[in-house]
C-alpha cells in the first residue's frame, strides 16, 4: 500500500484551563490519543460536535501546533518545530481553509494582492509571472478578471471562499485541511464551492482532511470518515459504509440526528443529556453518560479504536458480537 | 379568521427595500415554515410585524393579530402583543440572554411583565417552566448565570422565557442553526413537544429544509424580499414547482446518496439596491424565458393548492418524467 502523506501516532494535546494567581488551572485534554493516516489523494472526513477536538487535531496536522504528545509524520519525516525555517519551508505544501473566509483575509489588501502573497513570501514568483499566476489561479477557482482589484468587503461569502482557496494553492500544496470551509454560506453556494474543491482535489490529486459538522457534505465529498467524541476518534470507515451502517452508538445518533425531507421526527434517536465538555471528561468510555447501551463495565473502562467485525470502532459494546460472531 | 394576518407587508432600510409586500396567515395551532437563503427577508418579515427592526426602517402594509393593527399602533400596544401573544426565539441563544443576571430572574421579568406574576409564585412558574423546556434538576439552577450552562441549554432558557407570557404564537428563526448535531434534535423534539401540549402555533424560521418538513404542516419560499411559492409540506417537498424551490433541494447533499457532484444553483443573490427588472430569480434560472426577464409574476394560488409566483414552473410531472427516462 502506498504510504500515507500524513500521518498522525497518538497525538495529544492539552491545555490549561481556567487558571488564576491562586489556583492552578485543570488540565483540558482536547485531544487524547489519535492514530490515523490518510493516503496519496485521499479525502478524510473529521466529524464530531463542538468540543470533541477536530479542529485541534486539523492545526496539529499542520504543524500549527505542537503536540503534547506523539507525533506527526508528513511523507514519512517528522513534523519539524513550528516557526523553524524548515517547517517554513514544509508550510507550502500543505495550507488551511477555514470556516471565515472574512478573518482569514486581509481587509485592506486587493484580492490578487492577498493570492500572490504566498508566492512572494516563498519566492516562487514576482514581477510578470507572479501577475500571471495570480490570474491563473483566479480563474481556476472561478473568480472573474475584474475581480482582481477588489477588496474582501466588495465580494461576496462564496466568491471570498474562492479567494482563500486560490490562495491556499497558490504554492501547489500538496495537503489540505478544509476546517468547516462551507458552513458559513448558503446552501445555494455551499454547493459551489464544495463542487469546487472536488475538482481541484480530484484536478490535483490533493490529499485532504475535511472537518465539519455537516454530515451531508462530508458524505458528499469524503472517501473515509473519522468520528471523533471528546478527543478521541470513536469510529472510522469508508463514508459509504459510516452513513449506511453507523456501528459505534454515537456515530448512529449523529447520522439519525440529520433531519431528512419529507420524513417527520418520528424515528430518530434523540441522545440525553449535554454535549461532552472536555473539562469534565467522564470515566470510562467518554461517552457512557449518554449512551443508551451503556453498562458499568462501560463506565470504567476506556475503549481501545479496535476492528470489530470489520469496522474500527471504540465501543465495549462491539465486543461481544464480534466474538459470537466468529 | 386567521389568528395573524400580513398584508402587503414592505420594509425599506436608507431607501433600499428588501421586502416587497408579503402577504401570510397564520392560523391558530398550525406550524408554517419560513425557507429561503440570507438576505430574503424571512426574519425581516416577523422584525417589522413585531415592531422589533431600528428606527431608520420605514414599514408598511399591515399586520393583524385577530383583527388588531400592529403596523403604525403605539408602541405600547405592540408591546402588549409582542411576548404575551406572539413570542420569538433566535438563532444565538447566549447573545439573548443578559449574561449578568441569573437565569431564572430573566424569566421572572417575563412573568411579571406578562402575566403580573411576583414573588414564589414567578418563582415557582420559572422553575416549572425550566423543568418543562427539559433544564435538569431546574429547582436548583434557576439562579445561575447564563455562561454555566452549555449552548443547547441556553437555548432551552430562550424558549422558556418565550413561554412565559403563554404566547399563541411562537416564531423560531433558526433556532437550531448554531447548535450541534445531536443537541439541534434535542431542540427540534422539545419544539414539536412543546406545540403539541400547548396547542400554540409556530412560524419555523430555518434554511434547513430538512428540518423544516419535520416540524411544519405547511411552508412559504422566499427569494429576494418575495414570497415566490407557497403550499403544505407535503406537495411543496414531493413536486416543487419553483425552479428556485426546485434549486434549494438539488443543492443540498443527500446522506443517503453517494460521492457525486451537487447541483448548485449559479450565481448569488442579487443585491436589493439593484434586482433585476422582472422576475428576480430570472439570472440564476435554467427556465426562464425572455417575459421572466421584463415581467415580474405574482404570486398566485394554484389549482392543485398552495401559491406560486413563477411563468415557467416545473410541471407536476417531472418527476415521472425523470423516472420513465430512468426506466427506459
Amino acid at each position: 500500500m502506498t504510504p500515507p502523506v500524513i500521518e498522525a501516532r497518538g497525538l495529544v494535546q492539552k491545555y490549561e484551563s481556567g487558571r488564576s494567581l491562586l489556583k492552578p488551572g485543570r488540565v483540558v485534554r482536547a485531544v487524547d490519543g489519535i492514530d490515523l493516516a490518510v493516503r496519496p489523494g485521499e479525502v478524510l472526513g473529521v466529524v464530531g460536535e463542538s468540543g470533541s477536538g477536530k479542529s485541534t487535531l486539523g492545526r496539529m496536522l499542520l504543524g500549527l501546533e505542537s503536540p503534547a504528545a506523539g507525533k506527526v509524520l508528513f511523507d514519512g519525516a517528522a513534523m519539524p518545530a513550528p516557526r523553524t525555517d524548515e517547517w517554513r519551508r514544509l508550510r507550502a505544501r500543505m495550507q488551511l481553509i477555514y470556516q471565515d473566509p472574512l478573518a482569514a483575509l486581509d481587509r485592506r489588501m486587493t484580492i490578487a494582492d492577498q493570492i500572490g502573497e504566498p508566492l512572494r513570501i516563498h519566492r516562487i514568483a514576482e514581477g510578470p509571472e507572479l501577475h500571471e499566476r495570480v490570474a491563473a489561479l483566479m480563474a481556476r477557482v472561478g473568480l472573474r478578471p475584474d475581480q482582481a482589484d477588489r477588496y474582501p468587503h466588495e465580494l461576496s461569502g462564496g466568491q471570498r471562499q474562492r479567494v482563500v482557496i486560490a490562495r491556499a494553492l497558490a504554492t501547489g500544496p500538496k495537503f489540505l485541511v478544509c476546517d468547516e470551509p462551507v458552513s458559513a454560506l448558503d446552501v445555494s453556494i455551499q454547493a459551489q464551492v464544495v463542487n469546487l474543491l472536488r475538482d481541484l482535489q480530484e484536478q490535483e490529486g490533493l490529499t485532504m482532511v475535511f472537518i465539519s459538522h455537516d454530515l451531508k457534505v462530508v458524505r458528499n465529498i469524503c472517501d473515509r470518515v473519522a468520528v471523533m467524541y471528546l478527543g478521541r476518534v470513536v469510529e472510522e470507515a469508508p463514508s459509504d459504509q459510516i452513513f449506511t451502517d453507523p456501528r459505534h452508538p454515537y456515530t448512529r445518533a449523529l447520522v439519525s440526528s440529520v433531519p431528512k425531507a419529507g420524513q417527520g421526527l418520528a424515528g430518530r434517536i434523540i441522545l440525553q443529556g449535554e454535549p461532552p465538555n472536555p473539562a469534565a471528561r467522564p470515566d470510562g468510555c467518554a461517552f457512557h453518560p449518554r449512551c443508551p447501551l451503556a453498562d458499568a463495565a462501560c463506565a470504567r473502562e476506556v475503549p481501545a479504536l479496535e476492528r470489530h467485525r470489520g469496522r474500527l470502532t471504540a465501543c465495549l459494546k462491539q465486543r461481544p458480537v464480534a466474538q459470537t460472531a466468529a | 379568521m386567521a389568528f395573524v394576518s400580513i398584508r402587503d407587508l414592505k420594509v425599506a432600510f436608507d431607501g433600499v427595500q428588501v421586502l416587497h409586500g408579503i402577504d401570510l396567515d397564520i392560523d391558530r395551532g398550525e406550524a408554517v415554515g419560513l425557507v429561503g437563503e440570507s438576505g430574503c427577508g424571512k426574519s425581516v418579515t416577523w422584525l417589522a410585524a413585531l415592531g422589533l427592526l431600528p428606527g431608520k426602517a420605514r414599514v408598511s402594509g399591515s399586520v393583524r393579530v385577530e383583527g388588531q393593527e400592529l403596523i403604525g399602533a403605539p408602541a405600547r400596544m405592540v408591546e402588549r402583543v409582542r411576548g404575551a401573544r406572539i413570542a420569538m426565539i433566535f438563532q444565538d441563544p447566549s447573545s439573548s440572554l443578559n449574561p449578568v443576571q441569573r437565569v431564572g430572574r430573566q424569566i421572572a421579568e417575563s412573568l411579571a411583565l406578562h402575566r403580573g406574576l411576583r414573588g414564589a409564585a414567578a418563582r415557582a412558574e420559572t422553575v416549572r417552566l425550566l423543568d418543562m423546556v427539559g433544564i435538569p434538576s431546574a429547582a436548583t439552577r434557576v439562579d445561575l448565570y447564563p455562561h454555566e450552562f452549555s449552548g443547547g441549554q441556553c437555548q432551552r432558557i430562550m424558549i422558556a422565557m418565550a413561554l412565559a407570557g403563554q404566547p399563541d404564537l411562537l416564531i423560531a428563526d433558526e433556532p437550531t442553526t448554531a447548535l450541534d448535531a445531536t443537541i439541534q434534535a434535542q431542540i427540534l423534539d422539545l419544539l414539536a413537544r412543546l406545540r403539541a401540549e400547548t396547542g400554540m402555533a409556530m412560524v419555523f424560521i430555518s434554511h434547513d429544509l430538512g428540518a423544516v418538513s419535520a416540524v411544519c404542516d405547511r411552508a412559504a419560499v422566499m427569494y429576494a424580499g418575495r414570497m415566490v411559492e407557497a403550499g403544505g409540506i407535503e406537495r411543496l417537498f414531493a413536486a416543487p414547482r419553483h425552479p428556485y424551490t426546485r434549486g434549494l433541494f438539488d443543492a443540498i447533499p443527500e446522506l443517503d446518496a453517494g460521492r457525486g457532484r451537487l447541483n448548485p444553483i449559479q450565481g448569488v443573490v442579487p443585491d436589493p439596491k439593484k434586482l433585476p427588472m422582472g422576475c428576480a430569480f430570472f439570472p440564476r434560472c435554467t427556465r426562464a424565458s425572455e417575459l421572466c426577464r421584463i415581467e415580474r409574476p405574482d404570486l398566485k394560488p394554484q389549482p392543485q393548492g398552495g401559491h406560486l409566483a413563477c411563468f415557467r414552473p416545473l410541471g407536476e410531472d417531472t418527476r415521472t418524467w425523470a423516472r420513465a427516462e430512468e426506466l427506459a
